[in-house]
């Protein structure tokens, strides 16, 4: 097996071509959590486009699982509630700050947008500070 | 353009983002971005750090950095008139709170929005619960920022 910061590298080249194929042909920004969000107020003429990006990220789900569904090890031996709370901090997180980590981490920082570089130092900095806390809080 | 040329093109970028969607689910499954338990051992650095997602952000980073730059140079897109690539520059207090928030629902569940839609092809109850919350999550900072103009 290779090592899985190759993986990585390979997978992360992948997404890179991904959000370059939106930009070309579509004259936009990869920026799921914003996709999902204008999904969620349909207007005219811009909604098919979001609603089938984001079928193409199920479909590829459902591509993963039949070719290896070890890609979906959940083994995080947290409860319900917790993926309650940590849904609700992302949905809204990333509409209050204006995109995730495809939107400022990827497509943003290749920009070099200041505003996304702000973004991805402060939410990968809350996330270790997080990881760090819940640890000693018990949760992970 | 006129009635059919805009449904046409409406078309054309809607199966074009269905290809992006597909090829960008195929990335992360690849590079281990949904599993929770590795993007939580990405961000315990503190603890058992495990660095191997920091590639997926340099892997995308480098390809993009070069593409962006490329495609940048062209009058208009393929398929529409005009670029719809973000234009503001401003740090407002909203997009590092809304960052901060993000960050602390990312360590405590290991998703972000992208790899919780591609895993909810793995049919488990959590990525569901997840999207579900999310979504939620989502109209709730809708109503809250009509009330408060967090945004601004």
């Amino acid at each position: 097996m290779q090592p899985e910061w190759i993986n990585a590298l390979i997978g992360g080249a992948i997404i890179g071509i991904a959000v370059s194929v939106m930009l070309l042909f579509n004259g936009r920004v990869t920026g799921i959590s914003g996709i999902i969000n204008g999904a969620l107020t349909p207007q005219k003429g811009d909604t098919l486009w979001r609603v089938l990006f984001i079928a193409g990220l199920v479909i590829g789900g459902f591509t993963l699982r039949g070719l290896n569904p070890s890609v979906f090890e959940t083994d995080l031996p947290t409860s319900e509630w917790t993926t309650v709370a940590a849904g609700l901090l992302v949905g809204f997180g990333t509409i209050m700050g204006s995109g995730c980590t495809s939107g400022h981490g990827v497509c943003g920082i290749s920009r070099m947008s200041i505003r996304s570089i702000v973004s991805t130092v402060t939410f990968i900095a809350a996330g270790v500070a997080a990881v760090a806390l819940f640890r000693q809080l018990g949760i992970f | 353009m006129n009635k059919q040329e805009k449904s046409n093109s409406h078309m054309k970028t809607a199966i074009a983002a269905l290809a992006v969607g597909f090829i960008f689910a195929i990335g992360l499954g690849i590079s281990g971005m949904t599993k929770p338990s590795k993007v939580v051992g990405f961000l315990d650095l503190f603890g058992k750090w495990d660095p191997s997602l920091m590639f997926v952000m340099v892997g995308a980073i480098a390809v993009h950095f070069v593409t962006y730059k490329i495609i940048s140079k062209r009058a208009t897109p393929l398929l529409v008139p005009n670029w719809q690539v973000p234009t503001k520059t401003d740090l407002t207090p909203a997009l590092v709170i809304g960052a901060l928030l993000f960050g602390i629902g990312w360590g405590l569940g290991g998703f972000c929005p992208g790899p919780a839609m591609t895993s909810l092809a793995s049919l488990q109850s959590k990525p569901v619960i997840f999207v579900i919350s999310m979504l939620a999550g989502m109209y709730l900072f809708k109503f809250v920022d009509k009330k408060l103009k967090l945004q601004k």
